[in-house]
């Protein structure tokens, strides 16, 4: 299986602040890879500059074999970031609609994606209602269908079950684990939530813009010789204290 | 093709904002209807004058100029007040005094300029000498007539500068809040170009200019009556390039503000300093620096054309400096504003 994301020794400040430092990565297509890490450890400036709205100062990123940022790219990757990022006026369609045609989509394919993203996170019943009147839950769900409606290759998600109740949670997890099997996508997730990082096929964890471990979830959890990830995160980030 | 996306999605959103278009259509028009009566509000009532002395001759010549005189006892601030006179002339030894409520300085100044026309009559006749009546001098005007009021000056530049104000808001709230909310973001990780969303923006929001710009000059010049010298195109042509201007200018201040009380702080900053340069106050008796800070607004350059063509009745000819000047201010802003897109894509 190919490489689909490779980052090489990446710094990034911001004036005096670090936010990342000599941070390597590599991962396969057809993953789900987690980054694990507290608010403020540099996850989110990662995977923007995955999306390439962030330059590294020093370092090289790789996206599906092009060293990003990259324009045309973006086609292939679908971007979720951790605010809902909706026009409140427009109805979820018109939302969908919008966003659909900012990508090389012939129409028919457009009208399909719409209604295969708007079902796969439960809201084909409420396209019709205006984002303002739904609820948070309901807003990070079709922010989700809105970064999967190009039918990308590789999906970023930044904290992408934040605000969404259990059950919806489980289901959209199963959805994502479907994506990566059946259609062999790609899938960059960030999270806090520890029985979500246990469904990655691997994790990295990240705090003050290092990468502290990596591995799958077992691998982790026999390096640090416990049987839950919180121990490991716990441990790996008590080292570094 | 996603430019067209762009602009259809902020009509959309324009349309569903019934209030902000409502501020941005209907808004000039009542300031400006407001101003007009404010402006062209009737005469004034004569000014009053105390005189001490029962003086018949004087009193009559008083009352041609337009000022009605009254008899009062002494010159006093009291007495002033008491009569709500706006002065009172005393003679003493034949000279003339005059004590004057000066509550309105520039109303003081010409009424000081009447009496003491009056009361130089007033000293040739007591020397004995013929006294003609004030001469009338006729008079011819360059520009508009007798009837010219302040108003009509004012206006041209009002109407240009409710446009200015008025787009660069809407534009520069309705961009910030896309930042705010992350959707600008979210645009940017899409594979559109720069060039693309800039376009998009000035095309959906210059649609709303466009349809605001026309609203205010017709109302303008139809409903109020503002003369209109010159041609009506050319109005339109200078207006839709200041719109152009403050569409591009509000997107490019949206970047340095981030909430949008912010962006309304901009107003004492960027929008008001305009005003006093637009050619409402004359700018030939500010200082040099005045006059050269003035030259960097664009609303100078608009308030100079569009009074050439309403008050002046100047051709395209006479406008073109003007407009390649507001032109070039747009191409500045636009470039900005590509180069700020940056920060969202490296």
């Amino acid at each position: 299986m190919g490489i689909a994301v490779q980052v090489d020794r990446v710094s990034k400040s911001y004036g005096k602040k670090t936010v990342l430092q000599d941070v390597t990565l590599q991962m396969r297509q057809g993953q789900i890879y987690g980054l694990i890490g507290p608010s403020g450890a540099g996850k989110t400036t990662l995977v923007k500059m995955l999306v390439g709205m962030e330059r590294a100062d020093t370092g090289k990123v790789n996206v599906l074999g092009e060293a990003m940022p990259n324009l045309k790219l973006l086609q292939d990757i679908g971007y979720m970031a951790q605010s809902d990022a909706l026009y409140t006026e427009l109805t979820g369609e018109e939302n969908l609609t919008f966003f659909a045609s900012l990508f090389k989509l012939g129409k028919e394919a457009k009208r399909e994606r719409i209604a295969y993203a708007s079902e796969l996170v439960n809201l084909s019943g409420e396209l019709g209602k205006r984002v303002a009147a739904y609820s948070g839950g309901m807003k990070r769900r079709l922010s989700l269908a809105v970064a999967l409606i190009q039918n990308p290759r590789l999906l970023i998600l930044d904290e992408p079950t934040v605000g969404i109740d259990p059950s919806l949670r489980v289901s959209i997890w199963n959805e994502l684990l479907r994506l990566k099997e059946e259609e062999g996508k790609t899938i960059v997730v960030t999270t806090h939530v520890m029985d979500e990082a246990a469904r990655c096929d691997y994790l990295a964890m990240v705090r003050d813009g290092r990468i502290l471990t990596s591995g799958t979830p077992r691998e982790l959890m026999a390096q640090y010789d416990t049987d839950n990830l919180e121990s490991v995160f716990l441990a790996a980030g008590g080292s570094s204290r | 093709m996603r430019t067209r996306a762009l602009i259809a999605r902020i009509c959309r959103q324009m349309i569903r904002d019934k209030r902000t278009l409502a501020l941005l259509l209907a808004a000039p028009l009542l300031v400006l209807t407001l101003m007009y009566y404010i402006l062209n509000g009737g005469e004034a009532d004569n000014p009053r004058i105390g005189i001490v002395q029962e003086d018949a001759a004087l009193a009559g010549m008083l009352q041609q100029a337009g000022i009605d005189p009254m008899l009062v006892s002494e010159a006093s601030a009291a007495t002033i007040e008491r009569h709500k006179l706006d002065g009172v002339l005393t003679f003493e030894d034949g000279r003339p005094a005059l004590l004057l409520e000066n509550a309105d300085p520039a109303q003081a100044k010409a009424l000081r300029m009447k009496i003491s026309q009056i009361a130089a009559f007033q000293t040739l006749d007591g020397l004995g000498l013929p006294v003609s009546a004030s001469p009338g001098i006729e008079t011819s005007y360059v520009y508009g007539g007798e009837e010219s009021s302040f108003f009509d000056v004012l206006s041209p530049i009002l109407v240009g500068f409710f446009v200015f104000f008025f787009v660069f808001l809407i534009s520069g709230i309705g961009l910030l809040r896309e930042r705010t909310t992350g959707t600008l973001e979210r645009l940017m990780s899409t594979p559109i170009r720069r060039g693309e969303v800039l376009t998009g923006y000035l095309a959906g929001y210059g649609i709303f200019a466009v349809v605001q710009t026309i609203i205010v000059v017709m109302y303008a010049v139809n409903v109020l009556d503002i003369p209109l010298a010159g041609s009506i195109w050319n109005v339109l042509l200078i207006n839709l390039l200041v719109a152009l201007v403050a569409l591009s200018l509000g997107i490019l201040l949206s970047t340095f503000a981030s909430s949008e009380f912010q962006m309304v702080q901009f107003i004492p900053v960027v929008v008001i300093p305009q005003v006093f340069f637009a050619g409402i106050l004359p700018l030939d008796g500010m200082a040099n620096w005045l006059q050269i800070l003035g030259k960097i607004m664009p609303l100078y350059y608009a308030g100079d054309a569009l009074t050439g063509v309403m008050y002046r009745g100047e051709g395209i000819g006479d406008i073109v400096p003007n407009l390649l000047f507001l032109v070039a201010f747009a191409c500045l802003f636009i470039e900005l504003n590509i180069r700020a897109l940056k920060k969202y894509r490296k």
